[in-house]
C-alpha cells in the first residue's frame, strides 16, 4: 500500500459532532464547499455523491463510505463520475476529528491517487479552499466572502477535481 | 480561531527550514532518517527544525505502522494567501504568473 499522498490538518473552534455534521449534511456543505451537496445516509456500504445543490444531476464526486465512526472518523472512497466504472481509479478520503476542550483536530489523508492525475492535481488546489472555507464558516457562521457569494448565487463553475 | 501566523513566519525565516519544506514538497511524507540523508545533517539537528515546524503547523507527522511520516500541511500557507490574497485574486495571481512563465519560456526556449 502506497503511503498517503495528501494530507491536511485544520484546527477548528468547534466540537466534533459540529464538524461531522459539516462534511457529511448538505445543508452545511453548501454553505462552504463550492454550493454542493455531500449526499448518503452514510452506512458503511452506502454510496455518496458530491453533487450540485440546485441541480443533483450534476455530480462531480461519487464513492462509497467505508468506513463509519461518528463523530471520530468518515472514511470514503472517491472518483470522478466519468471514471466510476474503473475500480482502479478509486482513491480514498479519510476525515479523522478530534476534540479537544471545544478545538477540534480536522485530519484529511487523500491516499490511493493516481500520481500525475487530473484528480490529484484537482484536490491538491481543492481541499485548502474547501476546508479554509469549512474552519471559517464554523467559526463564524459565513464562509470566506467569495464562497458566500457562490453561495447566493453570484458566480459559478468551481469545480472540485 | 484566528490564525496566529507568528510561528509559521517564524519558522519560515531559516533556509534550512525551507529546503525541508522543499524536500517534503518534492515527496511528500517521508521519515527523519530519508529526511538526514538528503539534507546531509545530523538527526539531532533536523529533529531540531522538524519541531519548530510542527509547532507551526507547517508539518504534521502521521504513523505508519512503526514509521512516523512528515508531511507538508498546506492549512497556514493557505491563511497567509486568504489573509493578502484572497481568492477571487489568487486565481488572477496564477494566470498572470501563467503567463508570465509562457512568454519566458517561448523567449528563452
Amino acid at each position: 500500500m502506497d503511503k498517503p499522498a495528501y494530507v491536511y490538518v485544520t484546527y477548528i473552534k468547534a466540537p466534533a459532532d459540529k464538524v461531522w455534521q459539516a462534511l457529511t449534511d448538505g445543508e452545511v456543505t453548501r454553505k462552504y464547499w463550492f454550493h454542493h451537496r455531500n449526499a448518503s445516509d452514510w452506512k458503511v456500504g452506502s454510496a455518496w455523491r458530491h453533487e450540485e445543490y440546485d441541480d443533483p444531476s450534476i455530480v462531480d464526486i461519487v464513492g462509497k463510505v467505508v468506513e463509519n465512526d461518528r463523530p471520530n472518523r468518515l472514511v470514503v472512497s472517491w472518483a470522478s463520475p466519468k471514471e466510476a466504472l474503473d475500480p482502479a481509479k478509486y482513491s480514498r478520503v479519510t476525515y479523522d476529528i478530534v476534540e479537544d476542550r471545544g478545538v477540534t483536530r480536522l485530519t484529511v489523508t487523500h491516499d490511493q491517487l493516481e500520481a500525475g492525475s487530473s484528480m490529484e492535481r484537482g484536490i491538491t488546489s481543492g481541499w485548502p479552499m474547501v476546508l479554509a472555507n469549512l474552519k471559517t464558516y464554523l467559526e463564524t457562521g459565513e464562509a470566506l466572502p467569495p464562497m458566500k457569494e457562490r453561495e447566493e448565487g453570484k458566480w459559478k463553475n468551481v469545480r472540485f477535481g | 480561531m484566528a490564525h496566529d501566523l507568528d510561528p509559521v513566519f517564524k519558522a519560515l525565516a531559516d533556509p534550512t527550514r525551507r529546503r525541508l519544506l522543499d524536500r517534503l514538497h518534492a515527496d511528500n511524507g517521508q521519515t527523519l532518517g530519508a529526511l538526514c540523508a538528503q539534507l546531509d545533517m545530523t538527526r539531532q539537528a533536523v529533529t531540531k527544525h522538524l519541531a519548530v515546524l510542527e509547532g507551526a503547523h507547517l508539518v504534521v507527522p502521521l504513523r505508519r505502522g512503526r514509521e512516523k511520516l512528515h508531511y507538508l500541511n498546506p492549512e497556514p500557507i493557505e491563511a497567509i494567501a486568504e489573509r493578502w490574497i484572497g481568492k477571487y485574486e489568487r486565481r488572477r495571481v496564477q494566470a498572470l504568473r501563467d503567463l508570465k512563465k509562457a512568454i519566458e519560456e517561448e523567449h528563452h526556449g
